[in-house]
C-alpha cells in the first residue's frame, strides 16, 4: 500500500466496512457457539475469513437491488441489511426467524432488503438471479441483481446456462465468484480445468476482474466500478474474489484435510485484521477501533441472547404457506 | 361457443391471459416460430419477442429464470417442449420453485406455469414419450393438471396462469389435433374438479389426459354387455376431486383407475388406495407395464392402455367377489 493511497484513504468508508465484517464474524462465532450448545440444530456453513467479500460487495448494492446467495450466506445477508436478530432466531428455529423457522441457515432470506435467498444447492442461485434480472428488464427500472456463488459452482451446468442467458439478454447482473479455494473439503483447483472462473465468463463475453478477496477496500472498489457498468445497461459483469475459508466447511468440520501451516498462514491475511491495520496506518487510534469492534460485537451478543429467549413456532405453522390449492390439512387432535 | 383444436385452445388461453395481464410472458425454445407443435403460432407477432421469448436449449436456465422472474412479480409460462426434457430442470422446479414460498416462510410466491407436452406419440421412443405426472403430484407446493379436451385445455391453462403457485400443465401430444366445443367464457375455478363424462351404476372409472378417450370407448364396449360405467375425467391431479370419486365409488361399489403412465407407483395407486381406505370397496388399476417406451409400433402397442384393455380390467374387477370386511364392535 503506497503512502499516497493511505493519505487519500476514505477512513469512514473503511470503518463502515470493518464494522460490517466484525458483525459478520461475531454473528458466526455466536452461531457456532449456539450450535455446540445444541441450540442451532441444523448445519451451518461459516464464512469466517471471507467477510471482506460480503462487506465489500453488498456494501455497493442499493437496498432495492436483489441479492442471491449460497449455503454460506450469513455474511452476504447481514451485509445486505437483514435483521441479525431475525437471522439468529431462524438459525435456532424460532418463531421470529426470517422464515418463521421453516428454512434455517441454508434458506436464509429477507425479501424486505432484496435478499432473495441463500440456497442449499450449489449454483442453483445463478439461474434464479438471471430470472430476477430478466424480470427487472421486463418491468423496467434501474435495479440490479447480484449473485454470489462459490468456486465449486463453476463446475455445475447452471453456471454455463445462467451466464450465457444473462449475456444473451444483456441482463443487469453482477456475478461474484467467492473463491475460498475449497469445494466442500476438496481443493477446487485440483478438479477445475482451465485458467479459472473469469476466463470462463470471458469466453461468454462477460467482462470482469479478479481481486484480492481479503482486501475489503479492493473488493469494494472493484464492485463499485462493475455495479456502475451493470446499472448503466452494459449487461452482466463478473467479479472473482480470491479468499480463504478459515473455518471448516460446516460447523462440524475440523478441516483436517488442510495442512495446519496453510491455515495458519491464511490467518495472517485475515480481512478484519488487514482492514484494521489499514485504518491504524491512516492514523485512526487503536482505542477508537477497539470501541468500534466492541460496539459491533455487543450488538450481535444482544441479538444472540434475544434469539435464545425467542419462542418456538406454533407446530401448526408447518402446514402453512405450502400452496393455495390442494394444501394438506392438519388433522384435528 | 366455438369449435377449435386442443392445440388452438391452449394458444387461446395464453393469448387471453397475455392480453389481460402485462405481467404474463412465455419462454421456451423455438416459441417465435410457433413452438415445436405450433401451439404458440402467431403469439410473437402479437406480443413481440420480449413477451414470447425464444430461449437457448437450456432447460435448467429456462426453469430457473422463470422462478426468479416469478419471485419478482412477473407471471412466466414455461414451455418444456417434451415432458421428458423437463427432467433437465428438476432441481429448478422441485427444489427451488416448489419450495421457495415455504422455505422462505411465505416471503415470496412463485406464480409460474410449466407446459409439458406428455405421453406417447408417433413412435417417439423412450426419451420423448413418458407420462411422469405422478412424480410432480408427489411434490408439495405444486399443482398438477392434465386436460383431455379443448375446452379443458383452455380453462385449465387460464386457471393455471391465474394461480399464484407453480403449476405443471400436461398437454398430451396425441390430443393436439382433437377438435371440440370451447365455450366463449372459460369455466371458472376448474382446478380440483373432476368432469363426469358418463353416468353408470356398476363401476367407477377414473382417468385423465388422452386415456379419457380410450375410457369412453371402453365404457361403450361395457354398455353393450349391460355394464354401466360412472366415468370421470380427473383433469386436475393435484388437487384431485376426492369428493366426486368417493361419492361415485360409494354408489357403484367398485373403482378402476386407468392411466397411460407406468402402473407401478403411478397416480392411480393413490386414488385406489384412498378409495380402499375410505370405503373398503374393491379397487383395481390399469397402467403401462414398467417398461421404457419402445420405438417400433408392434413393440409400442405392448404398452397401450386402450379401450379393450380397460374393458378387460373392468370385467375382471366386476368378477371379483366382494370380501366382507371384518367389522369390529
Amino acid at each position: 500500500m503506497s503512502a499516497g493511497f493511505q493519505r487519500n484513504l476514505d477512513v469512514e468508508r473503511v470503518k463502515a466496512l470493518l464494522r460490517t465484517m466484525v458483525a459478520i464474524r461475531a454473528f458466526e462465532e455466536e452461531a457456532l457457539a449456539a450450535q455446540k450448545e445444541g441450540l442451532v440444530k441444523g448445519a451451518i456453513h461459516p464464512s469466517i475469513g471471507q467477510e471482506a467479500v460480503a462487506a465489500g460487495v453488498c456494501g455497493e448494492l442499493r437496498r432495492d437491488d436483489v441479492l442471491l446467495s449460497t449455503h454460506r450466506g450469513h455474511g452476504h445477508t447481514l451485509a445486505k441489511g437483514a435483521d441479525p436478530f431475525a437471522m439468529m432466531a431462524e438459525l435456532m428455529g424460532r418463531a421470529p426467524g426470517t422464515s418463521q423457522g421453516k428454512g434455517g441457515s441454508m434458506h436464509i432470506a429477507d425479501f424486505s432488503v432484496g435478499m432473495l435467498g441463500a440456497n442449499g444447492v450449489v449454483a442453483a442461485n445463478i439461474g434464479i438471479a438471471a430470472g430476477a434480472a430478466h424480470a427487472i428488464k421486463l418491468l423496467g427500472g434501474d435495479r440490479i441483481v447480484c449473485c454470489i456463488f462459490g468456486d465449486g459452482a463453476v463446475n455445475r451446468g447452471p453456471f454455463l446456462e445462467g451466464l450465457n442467458w444473462a449475456a444473451v439478454y444483456r441482463l443487469p447482473v453482477l456475478f461474484v465468484c467467492e473463491d475460498n479455494g475449497y469445494a466442500a473439503t476438496t481443493r477446487t483447483r485440483e478438479l477445475t480445468a482451465g485458467p479459472g472462473p473469469l476466463a470462463r465468463a470471458r469466453a461468454l463475453g462477460i467482462e470482469g476482474e479478479v481481486v484480492d478477496g481479503n482486501d475489503v477496500l479492493a473488493v469494494s472498489e472493484a464492485t463499485r466500478a462493475l455495479v456502475a457498468a451493470v446499472r448503466s445497461g452494459a449487461g452482466p459483469r463478473f467479479l472473482h474474489c480470491l479468499t480463504y475459508r478459515l473455518a471448516g466447511h460446516t460447523g462440524a468440520d475440523a478441516g483436517t484435510y488442510r495442512p495446519a501451516e496453510e491455515v495458519e498462514a491464511r490467518w495472517k491475511r485475515c480481512p478484519i485484521a488487514r482492514a484494521r491495520a489499514l485504518l491504524e496506518a491512516a492514523g485512526v487510534a487503536a482505542a477508537e477501533l477497539d470501541a468500534l469492534e466492541a460496539g459491533a460485537r455487543g450488538e450481535i451478543a444482544r441479538v444472540a441472547a434475544a434469539a435464545r429467549a425467542a419462542p418456538w413456532p406454533d407446530p401448526a405453522l408447518a402446514w402453512t404457506d405450502v400452496q393455495d390449492l390442494g394444501a394438506a390439512v392438519r388433522a384435528e387432535g | 361457443m366455438a369449435e377449435m383444436s386442443y392445440l388452438e385452445a391452449g394458444a387461446l388461453a395464453l393469448r387471453e391471459a397475455m392480453r389481460a395481464d402485462p405481467r404474463v410472458w412465455a419462454l421456451g425454445e423455438d416459441l417465435g416460430r410457433g413452438g415445436v407443435f405450433g401451439q404458440y403460432k402467431g403469439l410473437q407477432a402479437e406480443f413481440g419477442p420480449e413477451r414470447i421469448v425464444d430461449t437457448p436449449i437450456s432447460e435448467a436456465a429456462i426453469m430457473a429464470v422463470a422462478t426468479g422472474a416469478a419471485m419478482l412479480g412477473t407471471r412466466p409460462v414455461v414451455e418444456m417442449r417434451f415432458a421428458d426434457f423437463a427432467l433437465c430442470a428438476i432441481d429448478e422446479l422441485v427444489n427451488q420453485a416448489a419450495k421457495a414460498r415455504y422455505m422462505f416462510g411465505g416471503q415470496t410466491r412463485v406464480p409460474l406455469v410449466v407446459r409439458e407436452p406428455t405421453g406417447r406419440w408417433r413412435s417417439s421412443a423412450a426419451q420423448h414419450s413418458q407420462s411422469l405426472e405422478a412424480w410432480y403430484v408427489h411434490v408439495p407446493g405444486l399443482v398438477v393438471l392434465a386436460p383431455a379436451t379443448p375446452a379443458d385445455n383452455r380453462a385449465l391453462l387460464r386457471a393455471a396462469i391465474a394461480c399464484d403457485d407453480p403449476v405443471v400443465h400436461f398437454e398430451h401430444k396425441n390430443l393436439w389435433p382433437l377438435v371440440g366445443e370451447v365455450p366463449d367464457e372459460p369455466e371458472p375455478a376448474p382446478i380440483g374438479k373432476a368432469r363426469r363424462v358418463r353416468e353408470g351404476a356398476d363401476l367407477t372409472l377414473v382417468t385423465w389426459s388422452a386415456t379419457v378417450h380410450e375410457a369412453v370407448r371402453a365404457a361403450e364396449l361395457l354398455a353393450r354387455e349391460g355394464i354401466g360405467t360412472d366415468l370421470f375425467d380427473l383433469r386436475s391431479l393435484w388437487p384431485w376431486d376426492r369428493e366426486a370419486v368417493l361419492a361415485s365409488a360409494a354408489r357403484t361399489g367398485r373403482l378402476l383407475v386407468a392411466h397411460e403412465a407406468v402402473q407401478v407407483g403411478g397416480f392411480g395407486a393413490e386414488i385406489a388406495a384412498t378409495v380402499a381406505e375410505e370405503l373398503g370397496v374393491p379397487v383395481a388399476r390399469i397402467g403401462a407395464p414398467r417398461l421404457p417406451v419402445p420405438y417400433s409400433p408392434p413393440l409400442e402397442a405392448e404398452l397401450e392402455v386402450d379401450a379393450e384393455r380397460i374393458a378387460r380390467a373392468a370385467r375382471r374387477l366386476l368378477d371379483r367377489p366382494v370380501r366382507r370386511r371384518a367389522v369390529s364392535a
